[in-house]
């Protein structure tokens, strides 16, 4: 139990997937402009990355590796997620409208977002059980979360504020986000 | 040499194994497209195809003026009937007509408007309480005491949130107040609902004269905030042939259905804030 909470913990804040490790920065990027936008991305990318881990997981385990084929991870890997997000989607439009209308914009943009695959490879490659896994995905997930909203909150005040004039646009939210990066890794002591 | 050693430069990986993995994944691809095939007709939504037609007939700008979730939105909300069909205030009469013919519904032309700023105080003809350093936005600098640094406390603060609200270039600070450019605007109303005084009001395109004063203070200290202001002394009224302009807590407003834009309010009112359009 207590390994579970420090995979939590540590997926979350330590090796935070994007500050640390650098993975799905497009949409960290891209769909942080409003922090209500930016939470209800992080919330899909927490829903997307858990189904999409726990499908990998299957696949990899029940089919690669009884076939000897683990050396085709990745292109099964990026179909595989392809495939079920669509279908998540299409499922979402019909099941429940409300979640759709809420997230289901953000869904495609999920899709090949390496943060997914990143995930999904690094479980196999941790060579963690099923628990341990899906822990690892909450925690990357939700440090995703936590940074999204955090880069939402800092763009929203830079909004007003006198940005020289090279600086405006992506080259301050650059910068931010490096400052962000070196912040968080205050955390790197932790575990 | 080289040449000596190229059949054994093919043979150097394993044919069997690519066309293997090939063929996983071309299995794979298959199942997999035939899962979503089947996941789409299963969890098949009918969508309303005039919803789409309606789509096609509108800007597609997503302001939001309608109050929808952009164009996508209204489009929903007029298929279902939830939204009226002369509900995008930029489309022109013609793609409101084109509406009306896919819903089947007649529509009434509806008047254009544009937005128009309630405020002339100008740098010269007022200035500021006090020398404010802050953020450059109207909404935060109301947070100071006095309703922002401009001497009129109704007055336009000219630090342009309502600049930064128009997608459609309509509205620029021009010496420290905001000024609409009437052929540009298309009556969204973002500005209308960013300015924090309210200074913004949407009035017919064609309107003869305007008010171009928000303040309610009394005319002797509307001289001593700004040189043209309103000061209520009702002058303009007994000039209206129409009685369309009248003045209620000293500021003149004109009721546009009743005015017939023969200008005298305007000739005879000494601050010269009736302004001809």
């Amino acid at each position: 139990m207590k390994e579970l909470i420090l995979i939590l913990i540590g997926s979350a804040l330590v090796n935070n997937v994007v500050l640390s490790q650098f993975l799905g920065l497009c949409p960290f990027l891209g769909v942080s402009k409003k922090t209500k936008t930016a939470a209800s991305m992080g919330f899909a990318v927490i829903f997307v990355i858990m189904i999409a881990s726990a499908v990998t997981y299957a696949v990899h385990y029940q089919i690669l590796v009884p076939l000897g084929m683990e050396y085709m991870q990745t292109i099964v890997f990026i179909l595989v997620i392809a495939a079920l997000v669509q279908m998540i989607e299409m499922m979402l439009k019909k099941v429940s409208p409300a979640i759709y209308s809420a997230l289901g914009v953000y869904l495609p943009l999920i899709t090949t977002n390496c943060a997914v695959l990143g995930v999904a490879i690094t479980n196999i490659q941790d060579g963690s059980t099923f628990a341990e896994s899906m822990m690892n995905s909450l925690g990357t997930s939700t440090g995703f979360l936590i940074a999204i909203v955090i880069m939402a909150g800092i763009r929203e005040r830079l909004e007003g504020n006198d940005i020289p004039k090279p600086f405006r646009g992506m080259p301050i939210v650059l910068i931010t986000a490096g400052l962000m990066a070196i912040a968080f890794c205050g955390f790197s002591g932790i575990i | 040499m080289i040449a000596n050693s190229i059949p054994y430069m093919v043979l150097a990986f394993n044919i069997q194994n690519v066309l293997i993995g090939g063929a996983f994944v071309g299995v794979l691809g298959l199942i997999l497209g035939v899962a979503l095939g089947i996941v789409g007709k299963v969890f098949f939504v009918k969508v309303d195809e005039r919803e789409g037609q309606v789509r096609e007939c509108l800007p597609g700008n997503n302001c939001g003026g309608c109050g929808y979730a952009g164009c996508d939105g209204l489009a929903a909300a007029i298929a279902k009937g939830e939204a009226p069909v002369n509900g995008c205030p930029v489309a022109n009469a013609e793609a409101h007509a084109k509406i009306g013919e896919i819903m089947g519904q007649a529509v009434d032309a509806a008047e254009k408007k544009v937005a128009f700023v309630k405020c002339s105080g100008t740098c010269d003809k007022t200035e500021r309480k006090y020398n404010y350093y802050g953020l450059s936005d109207c909404r935060k600098a109301m947070s100071v005491p006095g309703s922002g640094d401009k001497l009129c406390s109704y007055g336009c603060l000219g630090f342009g949130s309502c600049v930064d609200a128009c997608q459609f270039d309509a509205i620029h600070v021009v010496d420290g107040v905001a000024v609409v450019d009437k052929e540009k605007c298309v009556a969204c109303g973002k500005c209308v609902s960013t300015c924090p005084k309210a200074l913004i009001e949407l009035i017919p395109y064609g309107a003869p004269q305007a008010v171009a004063c928000s303040s309610k203070d009394k005319g002797k200290d509307v001289r001593v905030a700004c040189k043209t202001g309103c000061i209520g002394c009702m002058i303009c009224t007994k000039q209206c042939e129409t009685g369309a302009i009248t003045v209620t807590d000293n500021l003149a407003k004109i009721d546009y259905e009743k005015c017939n834009g023969c200008g005298k309010c305007a000739e005879k009112c000494p601050q010269k804030i009736i302004i001809a359009r």
